[in-house]
C-alpha cells in the first residue's frame, strides 16, 4: 500500500501546474487529451489513476484559472474542452516563477559540497 | 480572493445541486471511451481494452466523491447528513431520547427562566438611554448615624453649578388623593424638579414635559400622568391635555401623558409605580424655606458624558469639603456630612442582586448535573454502539468524522431539549411569574426577549458540547482490533469509559451536595426568621389605609391642626369598633404598620444635650392612638402608655421602646426626659413610657430604636386603621371605606391587608430564593441518584460473569451485595468530599443571605451529607440486589 501511494501521490499543486502548462502550450484540450500529454511528458506519473485529474480540473475552473465548454472531439464525440483563461496565464506565470525559484534553491543544496556548507 | 471565488462557486453548486456531478460522469465516460478506442487501436481485444481503460482511470466512485468534496460545501453537507442520522438514531431508541431530551429541557428551561429574570432586573433594569450615566445622590451624616438623609435645595444648586452633571434633579416621593373620578384614589406621585424627564431622557407620549420656565419655588400646578393612570381613571381620553384634576383638594392641569411601559427608576415598588409627576422648586411651601439644613429629599443626576463614577465622586468629595469650610455652621464636623454617588441601577437592584446570582448559580449547577447525567447515558449508548463505530472506522470513516457525528448527535439532543424547555417555559410563564415576589423591579417586563432566546441557544450549544465531548472523544479512540474481536459477545466498556462514568457520578454528587447545602442553609435561615419571636401579635389583625389631603394652601386644610383632626380620628375609631366582628380598633400613621418597610426617620433632639449639633440622630418615628399597643399586644415595660387623657389639648407625650432607651439613656431612667422630633417646633415632648422591643420594622433586626408619638397631638396624614377580631377579609375593606366616606366622601381608602399577609410578604424574597434553591437542590439530588443508579447498574451488568464465578466458587450473597454497595458508597463519599469543599466556598459567598446561622453551620453540613449518602445507597441497592440474585449457571452460560 505504501509503495502504491508513493507512485501516485502527485501533489495536487504539481498536477495543477502541469495542467496549466499543457493548456498553455497546446491550447484548448479535453480531459483525456490533457491526461495523455501529461503522461507522455512525465512518464508514468499519471499511468494509473488518470481520474485524479478531474478534481484538479474542477478546482482550477472554480478558481477561474481555466474555463470549459462542450465541443466535439477529433472523432466527433461530445467532449468537454478546457482552455486557459487570462487569470490562468497569470497564475501559471507566478507559479512557474515560484517553481523555478524553489527548484534553483533545492538544486544549489544538492550541488553543495561539504566544504561549502561548513 | 481565490479562496472567496472558490467558496462562492461552491455555494452556488451547493444551492443548485447535482448538475456538476452529471457533467463529471459524462466527462469520465467520455474519457474512458477515448482510452478504450486508443487501446483498441493498439490491438487489444475489445473486452480487455475497456478493462484496461477503466483500470487506468482509477476508482470512479472515489473521484466522484473527491469532486463532490471539491465542488460543494462538505461541511454543511455532512452536517445535514449527520443531523438526519442523529434524528434517525434518536427515533430508534425513543426511551433514551425522551429521558435525555427531558433532562435537558428541564435544565435549559429552568436556566433560561432564571436568566430572563436576571436579564430584566440586573442586566437591563432601565429602558432609558445611557443608563450608566444615571446616579442617585445620597447624603449621609455618618457622624450621627444617619444615612440617606436627603439633600437641601441650596445643595442642589451647588451640584448644578459644579459641572459634574448634565442634569441633577430632586425627587420626592409621596401620595396624593385624586378626587373627582368615580372613587377617590390615592395615587403614588413624585415631586421633581422640572428637568427630571430630560435627565431620564424620556419624552411624554402626549403633550409636553415641564418647561424650564415652569420653575417656581413651590409646586407648579401642572402634572404629567402615567399611561396606566390615563387609561384607568380617564378612559384614555385623547383630549386629556389641559384638563384639570383635583389632587389633595388643589386644582392641577394635565400637560402630558407618559409613554406606556415607562417606569420611574424609584427605589421602592411604590416609587416605581409612580402615576403622577408634578414639578416643584423645593424652596417654598409645601417644602420648608430654602436652607442648607433643610434636607428635603433624594437627588438623581445624569453625569457629564465621559465622566467615570470614580472621577465624579472625587469631584463631589472636593465640593463637599469646600462647602463644609464655607458653611461651618450648617455642616458641623461631628456629623461628617458626605455625598455619595450610587449608580441608579445599584440603588434599584442592589438588594436583589445576591439572591438572583445565587439562583442563577444554583440553576447552572442543575444544568451541569443534567449534562453529566446525559453524558452518562451517552457513554452507555456509546459502549453499546462500539461495534457500529468500529465497523465504520474499519470501512474507512475518519476518526474526525465519527467524533463530529457523535457531537452532532449530542447537539441535536440538547437543541431539542432547549426547544422543549422554551416551550414548557412559555406554557408555564403565567404560573411561574406568580412565584416571583412582587418587589422585584420591572417584574411586568419579564418576557422571552431576543437576549433570552439567544441565551437559551447558547446554553443548549454549550450543554450539548459539554455532555457530548467526553463520549465522542472516547469513541474516537476505540481500539479497533479489540472491538471487532469481541464479535457477538456484546461489548464491554473500556476501563477508560468506566473511569469517565465514575468521574461524572462523583461530579454530580459534589454539585448536588453544594446545592443541597445552600438550600439547607437558606431553609434554616428562613425557618429561624419565620419563627422568630415577633414581640407583637399579628393574628386576626387587619390594617386598612387612608390618606388625608395636604393641600398646598394651609388655609384650605380641614385637618390642618390637632384640634381639627383629633375629632375626626375619634369618630373613625368609633365607627371602626362598630364594624361586624371587630373586637378592637386602633389608629396610627402608616409608619406604624408592622413590617411594611415604610421608613419614617425623624431627628431625635434630646433636651440638654448636643445643643450645638444641628444634625441630631435619626430614629424611626410613628404616630399612634392609645389603643395601638394593646391591639398589637406590645407589652409595657415601664411608665405608662398613652391614655385618652393625652388628647390634643394635653401636653405632648411620647412612648419609646427599650432599644431607644438603651441607646440614648444607658443606665438612666428615660421617663420624664424631654425630646423634640422637629427642630422647628418649640414644644418639648415628655417621655412617659417604655414598651418592649417588637420586630415591627424588620424581622431580621432584633431591636430598632423607635419612638411613638401620640396621634391626637401630631396630626398624622397617612393613616392606618387596625382592626382585630373575627374579620372577613373580603368585606372589611368596603365596610371601612363606607364608614370613612360617610364622614368625608373625598377620602380614599386602600391597601387593606391582614398583618399575617404583611408578615408573609415581608418574607417573600427570602421565601422565593429559598423555594427555588430547594427545588433545584431536589432536582439535583434526583438526577444524581439516577446517575449513580445508572452507573452501578451498568457496572453490575458488566460484572455479571465475574459475580457468577464468585458465587460458583462459594461467595456469600451478602458479600456480593456488600461489594456492590461499597462501590456506590465509595463514589458517594468521594463526591461528598469534593462537594463539601465547594459548599464551604459557596456558603461563604451567600453569607449575606443567611439569618441566625453561620455559613458553616455544622448541622446543615452533616445532615445534608447524610441525606445524600442515604440516597446514594438507596440508588445502589436496587442494582446490588440484582447482583446478589445472579444465578451462577445463567451467568456463566452467558459467555
Amino acid at each position: 500500500m505504501a509503495a502504491m501511494k508513493e507512485k501516485t501521490d502527485v501533489r495536487q499543486g504539481t498536477l495543477a501546474l502541469m495542467v496549466l502548462r499543457t493548456l498553455d502550450v497546446l491550447g484548448p484540450l479535453h480531459g483525456y487529451g490533457i491526461a495523455r500529454r501529461i503522461e507522455q511528458i512525465s512518464g508514468d506519473v499519471l499511468a494509473v489513476n488518470q481520474g485524479t485529474l478531474y478534481p484538479v480540473l474542477l478546482k482550477l475552473e472554480q478558481e477561474g484559472a481555466i474555463a470549459s465548454e462542450w465541443g466535439a472531439s477529433e472523432n466527433n464525440r461530445k467532449a468537454r474542452f478546457y482552455r486557459l483563461t487570462k487569470a490562468g496565464r497569470g497564475v501559471l506565470a507566478a507559479e512557474t516563477r515560484d517553481w523555478e525559484q524553489t527548484a534553483a534553491i533545492i538544486a544549489r543544496f544538492f550541488d553543495a559540497k561539504a566544504e561549502d556548507l561548513s | 480572493m481565490r479562496l472567496l471565488r472558490r467558496f462562492l462557486a461552491r455555494l452556488g453548486n451547493f444551492a443548485t445541486g447535482r448538475g456538476v456531478d452529471q457533467r463529471l460522469r459524462e466527462e469520465m465516460e467520455e474519457h474512458i471511451a477515448l482510452q478504450t478506442a486508443e487501446n483498441l487501436r493498439a490491438g487489444m481485444p475489445p473486452s480487455e481494452a475497456r478493462r484496461q481503460a477503466v483500470l487506468k482511470f482509477g476508482a470512479v466512485q472515489a473521484i466522484r466523491e473527491d469532486c463532490h468534496d471539491e465542488q460543494g460545501l462538505p461541511f454543511i453537507d455532512n452536517l445535514v447528513h449527520d443531523v438526519r442520522y442523529a434524528l434517525r438514531q434518536l427515533a430508534k431508541s425513543p426511551g433514551f431520547a425522551a429521558v435525555a431530551i427531558l433532562t435537558m429541557a428541564l435544565g435549559i428551561g429552568a436556566t433560561t427562566a432564571v436568566f430572563s429574570l436576571v436579564d430584566v432586573t440586573l442586566i437591563h433594569p432601565f429602558t432609558y438611554p445611557q443608563p450608566e450615566q444615571l446616579v442617585r445622590v445620597e447624603d449621609d451624616l455618618p457622624g450621627v448615624g444617619a444615612h440617606d438623609v436627603g439633600m437641601s435645595q441650596p445643595e442642589l444648586k451647588d451640584l448644578e453649578r459644579s459641572g459634574i452633571f448634565q442634569y441633577v434633579s430632586m425627587v420626592g416621593g409621596g401620595s396624593v388623593n385624586l378626587t373627582g373620578s368615580s372613587q377617590p384614589a390615592r395615587i403614588p406621585f413624585l415631586a421633581v424638579t422640572p428637568n427630571y424627564l430630560a435627565l431620564l431622557g424620556v419624552k411624554p407620549e402626549l403633550g409636553r414635559w415641564f418647561d424650564p420656565a415652569d420653575q417656581t419655588p413651590g409646586f407648579t400646578l401642572d402634572v404629567l400622568l402615567s399611561d396606566g393612570l390615563w387609561k384607568q381613571s380617564f378612559g384614555a381620553d385623547p383630549r386629556i391635555l389641559g384638563r384639570s384634576l383635583r389632587l389633595d383638594n388643589d386644582l392641577y392641569r394635565v400637560i402630558g401623558v407618559m409613554p406606556p411601559g415607562f417606569h420611574d427608576p424609584g427605589r421602592t415598588t411604590e416609587q416605581r409605580n409612580t402615576a403622577l409627576w408634578a414639578a416643584a422648586g423645593f424652596s417654598a411651601a409645601p417644602a420648608p424655606a430654602s436652607a442648607r439644613t433643610a434636607r428635603i429629599t433624594d437627588g438623581v443626576g445624569r453625569l457629564k458624558s465621559g465622566l467615570t463614577l470614580a472621577a465624579a465622586q472625587s469631584r463631589v468629595d472636593a465640593l463637599v469639603a469646600a462647602l463644609q469650610k464655607q458653611f461651618p455652621n450648617d455642616y458641623p464636623l461631628q456629623s461628617a456630612w458626605t455625598v455619595r454617588l450610587v449608580p441608579l441601577k445599584e440603588s434599584v437592584v442592589g438588594n436583589v442582586r445576591q439572591s438572583l446570582i445565587l439562583l442563577l448559580g444554583a440553576v447552572g449547577l442543575v444544568l451541569l448535573i443534567g449534562c453529566a447525567n446525559v453524558a452518562n447515558l451517552l457513554l452507555a449508548r456509546a459502549s453499546a454502539r462500539g461495534r457500529e463505530m468500529a465497523v465504520r472506522q474499519a470501512l474507512g470513516a475518519a476518526r474526525k468524522r465519527l467524533v463530529r457525528q457523535l457531537l452532532t448527535e449530542s447537539l441535536v439532543l440538547s437543541l431539542l431539549g432547549g426547544v422543549a424547555g422554551l416551550t414548557i417555559l412559555l406554557g408555564a410563564k403565567g404560573f411561574l411569574l406568580q412565584m416571583v415576589p412582587e418587589s422585584l423591579p420591572r417584574l411586568n417586563d419579564i418576557s422571552i426577549s431576543w437576549s433570552v432566546l439567544l441565551f437559551a441557544l447558547a446554553a443548549s450549544v454549550v450543554a450539548g458540547t459539554v455532555f457530548g465531548l467526553a463520549p465522542a472523544l472516547q469513541t474516537g479512540r476505540l481500539d479497533l482490533t479489540h472491538m471487532l474481536k469481541l464479535e457477538g459477545r456484546g461489548s464491554k466498556g473500556s476501563a477508560e469509559q468506566t473511569q469517565t462514568r465514575r468521574i461524572l457520578v462523583v461530579t454530580e454528587f459534589a454539585l448536588s451536595l453544594v446545592l443541597m447545602i445552600a438550600a439547607g442553609l437558606l431553609l434554616r435561615s428562613f425557618w429561624d426568621l419565620y419563627n422568630v419571636p415577633l414581640g407583637f401579635n399579628p393574628r386576626n389583625v387587619m390594617a386598612v389605609r387612608l390618606w388625608l389631603p395636604i393641600p398646598n394652601d394651609p388655609k384650605t386644610d380641614i385637618y390642618g391642626s390637632a384640634a381639627q383632626e383629633a375629632p375626626f380620628l375619634r369618630e373613625l375609631l368609633r365607627r371602626g369598633r362598630s364594624l361586624p366582628g371587630v373586637r378592637e380598633a386602633a389608629l396610627g400613621s402608616n409608619a406604624s404598620i408592622p413590617l411594611d418597610h415604610i421608613r419614617n426617620l425623624s431627628p431625635l433632639i434630646l433636651e440638654g444635650r448636643d445643643i450645638r449639633s444641628k444634625d441630631p440622630p435619626m430614629v424611626e418615628q410613628s404616630d399612634v392612638l392609645p389603643d395601638y399597643f394593646h391591639l398589637l399586644e406590645i407589652p409595657l415595660v415601664r411608665g405608662r402608655l398613652f391614655s385618652e387623657m393625652d388628647d390634643e389639648k394635653a401636653p405632648q407625650v411620647a412612648v419609646i421602646n427599650e432599644a431607644l432607651a438603651r441607646t440614648y439613656w444607658p443606665n438612666q431612667d428615660p421617663l420624664g426626659k424631654r425630646i423634640k422630633v422637629n427642630p422647628a417646633k418649640p414644644v418639648w415632648i415628655t417621655l412617659v413610657g417604655v414598651v418592649a422591643d417588637a420586630r415591627t420594622e424588620s424581622l431580621a433586626k432584633e431591636s430598632v430604636p423607635q419612638i411613638y408619638l401620640n396621634g391626637y397631638q401630631t396630626t398624622p396624614k397617612e393613616l392606618v386603621i387596625f382592626l382585630r377580631g373575627q374579620l372577613d377579609a373580603a368585606t372589611i375593606p368596603a365596610e371601612v371605606r363606607a364608614q370613612v366616606q360617610s364622614v368625608n366622601p373625598e377620602l380614599p381608602v386602600f391597601g387593606a391587608k391582614t398583618l399575617d399577609d404583611a408578615l408573609s410578604s415581608s418574607l417573600s424574597e427570602r421565601r422565593f430564593s429559598m423555594e427555588m434553591v430547594a427545588l433545584f437542590a431536589v432536582t439535583a439530588l434526583l438526577l444524581a441518584g439516577l446517575g449513580i443508579y445508572g452507573t452501578i447498574s451498568y457496572v453490575v451488568s458488566e460484572r455479571t460473569r465475574e459475580i457468577g464465578v464468585r458465587l460458583a466458587l462459594g461467595a456469600q450473597r451478602g458479600e456480593i451485595l456488600g461489594m456492590v454497595l461499597r462501590q456506590g458508597f465509595g463514589l458517594a463519599v468521594s463526591g461528598a468530599a469534593v462537594g463539601l469543599v465547594g459548599a464551604l466556598i459557596a456558603s461563604r459567598l451567600m453569607a449575606g443571605l443567611l439569618y441566625g446561622i453561620r455559613p458553616t453551620d455544622p448541622l446543615t453540613f452533616a445532615g445534608v451529607t447524610l441525606v445524600l449518602t442515604v440516597v446514594a445507597l438507596a440508588a445502589c441497592y436496587i442494582p446490588a440486589r440484582r447482583a446478589m440474585r445472579v444465578d451462577p449457571l445463567v451467568a456463566l452460560r452467558y459467555e
